[in-house]
């Protein structure tokens, strides 16, 4: 398992892109997949950089395991903020039958993640939000 | 991400190509804001879109919806087998015009 720690801000998105994906990369080839994770990696840590410590910052840590050297391969991403307590899986899904006049714009970040992955599963535990996403891949 | 711009008898096409993210999606809706305010009729290319998130659809709903209150078309094509997927799982292929190739 690898992790980082890095202020929870939009600019640092780059870096937190840069990590997951060069932690997939040693395992998973398929780059739609990098991508679909990439996407669920930008909306959970944009809501903490939005969100878990407004009106301030504060870090992140992010957690990457890769794992399946023979057989499926398991990729599992946890999110770690010491933010204000916030579920973000309480938050309703976006009605996305509705249309253009009455279609809100905003969860739609989680929405993806929980579309994309597998699994998302949140905790608080010693004061810290943790969002935990998975996915499971028969062919890397 | 890169945009280019072309035109073609009052049209203005807009070839987006790259990646959409939460770190250039105010150069994106700015571009495309711009772009809006010189034509009735903005067309998209997405064909070398290769990602967008909720932050990029965000931009796209905003633009959309301005241009439907000036009673001006902003036309989609060309869009990707992925971004489409993510165009349909949010159903955003019911709020904008986008075209079957």
């Amino acid at each position: 398992m690898k992790e980082m720690t890095l202020e929870a801000k939009r600019e640092n998105l780059h870096q937190v892109f840069d990590f997951v994906t060069g932690e997939l990369s040693k395992i998973v080839s398929d780059k739609k997949i990098i991508r679909q994770v990439k996407l669920c990696v930008e909306e959970i840590f944009l809501n903490i950089s939005s969100y878990a410590y407004q009106p301030d910052t504060g870090p992140a840590k992010i957690t990457v395991e890769v794992e399946g050297d023979d057989g499926p391969v398991r990729i599992v991403i946890s999110f770690s903020d010491k933010g204000h307590p916030f579920d973000p899986l309480s938050v309703g899904d976006p009605d996305t039958e509705s249309d253009l006049d009455e279609r809100q714009i905003g969860g739609l970040g989680i929405f993806l993640v929980k579309t994309t992955m597998d699994g998302v599963n949140y905790e608080y535990k010693d004061g810290q939000n943790i969002l935990t996403v998975e996915k499971t891949l028969q062919f890397s | 991400m890169d945009i280019k711009e072309t035109s073609e008898g009052g049209i203005i096409i807009l070839k987006v190509s790259g990646e959409i993210d939460g770190s250039n999606v105010l150069d994106f809706e700015h571009t495309l804001k711009h772009a809006a305010e010189r034509t009735d009729r903005l067309v998209l290319d997405l064909e070398n879109l290769e990602y967008v998130s909720s932050a990029g659809l965000r931009a796209f709903l905003i633009i959309q919806k301005e241009m439907k209150k000036e009673d001006h078309t902003m036309t989609i094509k060309h869009v990707n087998e992925e971004v489409m997927g993510i165009f349909m799982v949010t159903g955003f292929v019911k709020l904008l015009n986008i075209e079957e190739d």
